[in-house]
């Protein structure tokens, strides 16, 4: 089976709809693939945005690390394809 | 200056339209400001959200154009023809009129000044636009000129240039700025190159060598931004200063 | 998530004097929504497997499918994401015949697909003439980014339970939620009671 992927976007594109759960900016996070390990910025995912929900894929494997749903007054974030996010915190207080 | 780690929710503000900028026949500046407004980096976006007098509502997200300039803010929508907003945008949107959106967003495609370190721009068509945005916001920064930047614009004919005549300004005016226009179907008369795509052999005789280990911004339509991202790869890049953000054809969800 | 009323704003879609279900609008032509790349699966190489709860397996490749009768039929097609396409033709096979030899008292159905895609349903959703493992659409070959060669279709349901390149049938005595059944939509999905997520 081959692929042909002409519909993806960055993770840069699910920014905003992450702001709204977040008060940090995760798309520049340090993101670790559950499936194939590999290391990424969450904001290099390939992103699904015509779609039900947002859908995040692994660059290097291809394998989901996000699913973003939002509906009114309500939000599902999924990241079981995703084993840890390193988020770089402001300084402060 | 902006600040990107502000420890709040992103929420939906209202801005109203102050001007509105024919930049090529089919794209247009539009001028917002926004009340409240934070402060932002070049690469930014923001989601824009139209909604219909019966409730039906859509979101696009569009790269603001704009070093940030108090609660100014500049987007630059190019027309997709048989799209849903952004003939809304570049046809029936006018002086005065409100729109809402959330920003600024991503901490990934953004320039921060500081280090001289060599920017390479690589843009395919309306891709500019948070180009764009580094661009002027180097040049609005204190200790303006130190990161010496390139610029390698495709785009397809001359009529379709954005900010020609800035760019142009931008480019002689001394502080480092270097741009090459890659024409793919209409060049102007005398132009060094015929039309063509941007390949491996004009990569290699405009952007900055790898060993120059510039950070990397690339932005356009889905394969311009996987082809030139790859020529770069191909002649030597470290994949990990590169960046990318691609728009697909509406840049939101149905 | 109603916000402030754009001035001349009216999006591309019709509201035309026919019954839709609650909070659709109509479209006339036919989004591509994906959560993936866009499988290319060669005829020949497609396959097509119902698991029963027992583990007994039952193949057809595509030669085997298409010597079942087929039928063509009109349906309405209701997308979650609020558009309704009304009046589009099919051909397929009804799920019907390809049960007709499959012993089994799940309750429960996963249609799983090429390229991952997973979306669950009650079995009897899938019986008695109303559902299709559909290859043709408008009297043409089933285009790849609609879900050729085959997809799943079941017209009564929101469009997410008709699983594009559709590859199998997994049947459960248990219900086990699917790729976004598991993230906020709602497990059943009928478009007249607006069952678009978990709250509903």
């Amino acid at each position: 089976m081959s692929t042909n992927d002409d519909h993806h976007l960055d993770a840069n594109a699910a920014g905003g709809a992450l702001r709204e759960i977040f008060s940090v900016d995760v798309t520049a996070a340090g993101t670790s693939c559950a499936t194939c390990a590999h290391s990424f910025t969450f904001a290099e995912a390939l992103l699904h945005a015509w779609a039900p929900g947002l859908v995040g894929r692994c660059p290097a494997c291809g394998e989901v690390v996000f699913r973003l749903v939002r509906a009114p007054g309500r939000a599902w974030l999924d990241l079981r394809g995703t084993t840890c996010l390193d988020i770089r915190m402001p300084e402060g207080r | 200056m902006a600040r990107t780690a502000i420890l709040e929710r992103l929420t939906w503000r209202v801005g109203t339209v102050t001007e509105l900028l024919q930049e090529s026949p089919t794209a247009r500046t539009i001028v917002l400001h926004i009340p409240g407004w934070p402060g932002h980096l070049g690469g930014q976006h923001v989601d824009l959200r139209l909604t219909a007098p019966d409730g039906y509502s859509t979101q696009r997200s569009y790269s603001i154009a704009s070093a940030a300039d108090g609660e100014r803010v500049e987007l630059t929508v190019e027309e997709i023809p048989d799209g849903e907003v952004s003939p809304y945008l570049t046809q029936v949107l006018e002086v005065g009129d409100a729109l809402e959106l959330r920003g600024p967003i991503g901490g990934w495609f953004v320039w921060r000044p500081g280090p001289p370190t060599p920017v390479q721009l690589i843009a395919g068509g309306s891709g500019l636009v948070p180009l764009m945005a580094m661009i002027r916001a180097r040049a609005a920064a204190p200790g303006t000129g130190v990161a010496p930047f390139r610029l390698l614009y495709s785009v397809r004919e001359p009529e379709a240039l954005l900010y020609a005549a800035e760019l142009g300004e931008r480019a002689t005016d001394g502080t480092g700025l270097e741009v090459t226009y890659a024409y793919t179907r209409l060049a102007p008369e005398g132009h060094e190159r015929p039309p063509g795509r941007v390949d491996a052999a004009l990569v290699r005789a405009v952007t900055w060598p790898p060993e120059s280990r510039p950070s990397t911004f690339v932005c356009g339509p889905t394969g311009f931004v996987e082809s030139a991202a790859g020529l770069l790869v191909a002649a030597g890049h470290d994949p990990a200063l590169i960046r990318t953000e691609r728009f697909g054809p509406t840049g939101g969800r149905p | 998530m109603a916000g402030l009323v754009s001035r001349g704003f009216s999006g591309r879609r019709r509201t035309g004097d026919v019954k839709l279900p609650p909070g659709q609008y109509l479209t006339e032509d036919f989004p591509v929504l994906s959560s993936g790349p866009t499988p290319q699966v060669r005829t020949e190489r497609w396959e097509f497997t119902i698991t029963t709860e027992t583990g007994a397996e039952h193949h057809w490749d595509w030669a085997a499918l298409r010597a079942l009768p087929a039928e063509r039929f009109t349906t309405d097609l209701h997308c979650v994401t609020k558009w309704s396409k009304l009046g589009t033709t099919w051909e397929g096979v009804s799920l019907d015949t390809l049960f007709a030899g499959v012993e089994t008292t799940a309750g429960y159905a996963l249609a799983h697909s090429y390229g991952g895609y997973t979306t669950n349903l009650p079995l009897e959703d899938l019986l008695g003439g109303k559902a299709w493992i559909a290859f043709g659409y408008g009297g043409k070959d089933l285009a790849a980014e609609h879900g050729g060669p085959a997809r799943l279709l079941v017209p009564h349901l929101y469009l997410w339970k008709s699983a594009k390149w559709v590859r199998g049938i997994r049947l459960m005595n248990a219900d086990t939620p699917g790729f976004w059944e598991g993230v906020g939509y709602h497990n059943y999905g009928d478009p007249w009671r607006e069952q678009r997520y978990w709250s509903d």
